[in-house]
C-alpha cells in the first residue's frame, strides 16, 4: 500500500518510539498535521512560539535518554525556531527538527514563507537534509535520528517540501543504517589508557575536570568509581552538574568564572589535570595564557577530535565515548597494583582543603530585610530534597542556581550553558516535565528571561504541566547590570526594568496560581505552599535584592586564581 | 605555514557550501579551493589551499572531519605531493611584443591557445608559484585579464585518498 509522505514521517516517528512532537502548524506542514490527526501514538505538545517548541524538545531530551523532536513550519516557523536549535548545537542535545518548505517547485521564486531551511542551520547544526523525493524521506529520518543520538549529539534538520509530503510511495523503515562518510568513535585508544593510567597515579596534585559529556554519556557512575577509587578532588562545568554527586566529599563544586575558590586554585595549580568530556571553554578557564603558565600534564578525553587542542595545549588526548573510556581506564587502574601516594595525596588535599576554608568567606551575607536571591535557591533544595529537575533561563539567577542547589544526580539540571539563551527556561521545563510526569521541576527564572518565552504559560496550561516558577526579581537585568557596576562605572544602561508586569496577575490570567513574596520571613512558607500544590503550576514572584551580585567572580579576560572572592575583598 | 588539504566529499547539493562556510565562520583562510566529482560520481574531492599556525591547521583538519558530508582528508603538505593549477591569462600583444610573449610562454612551457589582431591568450599548467612567475615576467600593463582554477593537488606515489 502506498502512503503520502506525510504518513510516512509519521510512521517514521513511530518507528523510533517518539512520544511527542512539539511544534507548530502551519501551511507548508498540513499534510504532516493532517497525518499526525489521524493516529494516536505520537502525540503533539502545540506550543506558542517556535523557539519553545525547540527548547521544550531540549528539554525533553536532557533529562532523560531520548531524542527530542520538534515539528515547524517554513519561514517564519524555522527562523523562530533557529535560537532553539543554536542553543541544542552548543550543548549537544539530541534532536531532530522538522521543518516545512514551500513546493519543490517553488523553492527559490521568494514564495510566501520560504527561507533557505538547510542554509539559515548549517552552522548550527550537526547536519542537515533537504528532502526532494518522498522515497527518502524513510531513510532521511532514520540517519536523522541516527545522526542526533550517535557521536557527539545534536540537532539535525530535515527540511521536507509540502508536494513532497503530500506524493506518495511504499513504506518501509529501514532496518539499520550505515553512513560511509561518518564514522562516530566509541572505544578510546587503549595504549592511550594505560599512558593516562600511569600519568593518574604518578600525579602529585591531581585533579579531575567533568563536564557536560559525561551526562550525555551516562558515564556518571564510572566517574564516581574513578573519583573515589583515586580519592582525588572533582569539578563540574556549568554543563557537567550532576554527573557528580555535590554532596560527595571529593567534590570542589563548580569551576569557572562563577566557581569556587577551591575549584579554581586546585584546576590552576594541579600538576596532572583529567578533563573528561568537558571543552576548556572561555568561561572555564578565563585567559588561556594565564591557565599556561603553570605547569601541568593534561590528558583530555572526548568523543570529539575538534574539542581536544582547541584552546589548550593537551598532553594525552583520547578520543572516545566517556564512558566506555572511563570503564577501561577503571579496568586499568583495579588491575594496577600501584595506588596514588598517600603522602602526596594527603598534603594535597590538606592544601585544596584550605581553599576551600578560605572560600568559605565569599558566602552570601543573608538578610532579615530583604531576600537574597541564593537564600532562595538553598530553601529550594531544601524543600525539594535535592531531589528536582531544575531548568534555568539565563544570566545570575542562573549561576545561584548552579552555585546553590546541589545536584546529586545528572540530567536534573538543564540549562543553557553555550548559547546562553534567555527564555530557554519555561520551555525547557515543559519538555522535563513531559518527559517525567509526577517529578518536581521548577524553573528557576529572573524578570527578564521569563518574559522572552511567557507566552508558554499558557501551553502549561492546556497540557496541565504542574511547573514551579521560581522568578527571582530584582527588577534589573542583573548579569549586565553587574558588569556594568564593575567594568562601566556603574552606568546602568538600559539594565533597569521599568513597567514590569504583575506577575501574580499575569500567571492568573493564564488560569494558574500566582505568588508574591517580599520578606525573607516568607520564603521558606511560600516554597512549601508552592510546592504542595502537585497539580498547578504556581508563579512565585520573589522580590530579591537589586544590589547582589554573583561571587565569586573571576572577570572576564583573567586567569583561574585571579579571582574576586567578595565586595569586600 | 602555506597548507594544502585534500579531501574527498559527497557529491550533493550544499556539500561545498558547509565547507566554504565553516571557513569563514570560524576565521580561517582560503587562499584557493578547487572541486569537481571524481570517477565515482557520487563523490567530489576538493583541493583547498589555507594557512595558518600548526593549532590553527590542526583545527582546520579536525572541523572538516567532523562535517558529516567529508568523507576523507588528507593534508598534502604534510608528506610527498604533487600541486598544479591551470592558468588562462590573456595579453596584450602588438608589434614586438608578440615575438616576446611567444618566447615568454615557451620558456614557461605554456600555449598559447587563442590568437587575435592584438591579444593572445596563454595556458599555463604548473605549480601557482610557477604561474605567479609567469604573470609577474609578463607584467600588469600587458596583462587584460587573468583566470585560476586554484591548486589540485595528489599525494606522491603510495600516498592515495581513496574510499
Amino acid at each position: 500500500m502506498e502512503l503520502t509522505g506525510a504518513e510516512i514521517l509519521i510512521r517514521c516517528l513511530q518507528e523510533e518510539q517518539v512520544e511527542y512532537v512539539f511544534g507548530y502548524p502551519g501551511g507548508a506542514v498540513l499534510f504532516i498535521y493532517d497525518a499526525l490527526f489521524q493516529q494516536d501514538k505520537v502525540k503533539h505538545v502545540l506550543v506558542r512560539h517556535e523557539q519553545a517548541a525547540v527548547h521544550a524538545a531540549d528539554g525533553y531530551a536532557r533529562s532523560s535518554d531520548r531524542v527530542g523532536v520538534a515539528l515547524v513550519t517554513s519561514g517564519p516557523g524555522v527562523t523562530n525556531a533557529v535560537t532553539g536549535i543554536a542553543t541544542a548545537y552548543m550543548d549537544s542535545t539530541p534532536m531532530v527538527v522538522i521543518s516545512g518548505q514551500v513546493p519543490t517547485g517553488a523553492i527559490g521564486e521568494d514564495a510566501f514563507q520560504e527561507v533557505d531551511a538547510v542554509g539559515i542551520t548549517r552552522p548550527c547544526v550537526k547536519h542537515n537534509f533537504l528532502v526532494k523525493d518522498v522515497k527518502d524521506i524513510a531513510p532521511t529520518i532514520k540517519k536523522a535520528f541516527y545522526l542526533a543520538r550517535s557521536g557527539r549529539p545534536g540537532p539535525v534538520l530535515v527540511d521536507i517540501p509540502k508536494d513532497v509530503s503530500n506524493h506518495k510511495t511504499t513504506f518501509e523503515y529501514p532496518a539499520s543504517v550505515a553512513i560511509r562518510s561518518y564514522h562516530p568513535v566509541g572505544k578510546g585508544d587503549s595504549g592511550q589508557i594505560r599512558h593516562a593510567a600511569q600519568m593518574l597515579l604518578e600525579a602529585k596534585r591531581p585533579m579531575i575536570y567533568a563536564g557536560g559529556g559525561v551526562v550525555l554519556s551516562d558515564a556518571s557512575a564510572q566517574l564516581a568509581d574513578l573519583v573515589r577509587l583515586l580519592d582525588f578532588p572533582c569539578t563540574n562545568t556549568l554543563m557537567g552538574l550532576g554527573g557528580f554527586p555535590a554532596s560527595d566529599r571529593h567534590f570542589v563544586g563548580m569551576l569557572g568564572m562563577h566557581g569556587t575558590y577551591e575549584a579554581n586554585m586546585a584546576m590552576q595549580h594541579c600538576d596532572v589535570l583529567l578533563a573528561v568530556g568537558a571543552r576548556f571553554d572561555d568561561r572555564v578557564i578565563g585567559n588561556v595564557e594565564h591557565f599556561a603558565e603553570v605547569p601541568r600534564r593534561i590528558i583530555h578525553i572526548d568523543i570529539d577530535p575538534s574539542s581536544i587542542a582547541k584552546r589548550v595545549k593537551v598532553d594525552l588526548p583520547i578520543v572516545g565515548d566517556v564512558k566506555l573510556v572511563l570503564d577501561e581506564l577503571l579496568d586499568v587502574l583495579r588491575g594496577s597494583r600501584q595506588i596514588p601516594s598517600v603522602s602526596d595525596m594527603s598534603a594535597w588535599w590538606k592544601q585544596v582543603d584550605e581553599w576551600r576554608a578560605a572560600g568559605g568567606r565569599m558566602c552570601y551575607r543573608n538578610s532579615s530585610e530583604i531576600i537574597k536571591p541564593q537564600f532562595v535557591i538553598e530553601k529550594l533544595h531544601e524543600i525539594t530534597g535535592g531531589e528536582a529537575f531544575i531548568t534555568t533561563d539565563v544570566g545570575q539567577h542562573q549561576m545561584w542556581a548552579a552555585q546553590y542547589y546541589k545536584f546529586d544526580q545528572p540530567r536534573h539540571w538543564v540549562t543553557s550553558g553555550g548559547l546562553g539563551t534567555m527564555g530557554f527556561g519555561l520551555p525547557a521545563a515543559m519538555g522535563v516535565q513531559m518527559v517525567n510526569p509526577g517529578a518536581t521541576v521548577a524553573c528557576v527564572t529572573g524578570e527578564g528571561s521569563i518574559q522572552m518565552n511567557i507566552q508558554e504559560l499558557s501551553t502549561c496550561k492546556q497540557f496541565h504541566l504542574p511547573i514551579k516558577i521560581i522568578a527571582l526579581n530584582n527588577g534589573y537585568l542583573g548579569m549586565v547590570r553587574q558588569w556594568q557596576e564593575f567594568f562601566h562605572g556603574n552606568r546602568y544602561s538600559e539594565t533597569y526594568m521599568d513597567a514590569l508586569p504583575d506577575f501574580v496577575k499575569l500567571a492568573e490570567a493564564y488560569g494558574h496560581v500566582g505568588m508574591r513574596i517580599e520578606k525573607p520571613a516568607d520564603v521558606e512558607a511560600a516554597l512549601k505552599e508552592a510546592f504542595a500544590r502537585k497539580d498547578d503550576l504556581v508563579f512565585m514572584d520573589f522580590r530579591t535584592d537589586p544590589t547582589e551580585n554573583v561571587y565569586p567572580m573571576v572577570p572576564g579576560g583573567k586567569g583561574l586564581s585571579q579571582i574576586i572572592l567578595s565586595e569586600e575583598l | 605555514m602555506r597548507h594544502i588539504i585534500s579531501l574527498l566529499m559527497e557529491n550533493e547539493a550544499g556539500a561545498l557550501s558547509r565547507v566554504a562556510g565553516l571557513f569563514s565562520a570560524r576565521g580561517y583562510n582560503i587562499e584557493s579551493l578547487s572541486v569537481a566529482p571524481t570517477e565515482d560520481p557520487t563523490l567530489s574531492r576538493m583541493t583547498i589551499v589555507t594557512s595558518g599556525s600548526d593549532a590553527v591547521i590542526e583545527q582546520i583538519n579536525k572541523q572538516l572531519n567532523k562535517l558529516v558530508d567529508v568523507a576523507a582528508l588528507i593534508d598534502l603538505s604534510e608528506g610527498e605531493h604533487l600541486e598544479r593549477e591551470l592558468m588562462l591569462v590573456k595579453v596584450r600583444a602588438e608589434g614586438d611584443a608578440r615575438e616576446e610573449l611567444k618566447r615568454m610562454a615557451d620558456t614557461f612551457r605554456g600555449r598559447i591557445i587563442d590568437t587575435a589582431d592584438h591579444t593572445y591568450t596563454i595556458e599555463l599548467t604548473g605549480s601557482c608559484a610557477e604561474l605567479d612567475s609567469l604573470l609577474e615576467k609578463i607584467g600588469r600593463e600587458l596583462i587584460l585579464e587573468t583566470v585560476r582554477t586554484g591548486a589540485s593537488g595528489i599525494g606522491r606515489g603510495d600516498r592515495i585518498l581513496k574510499l
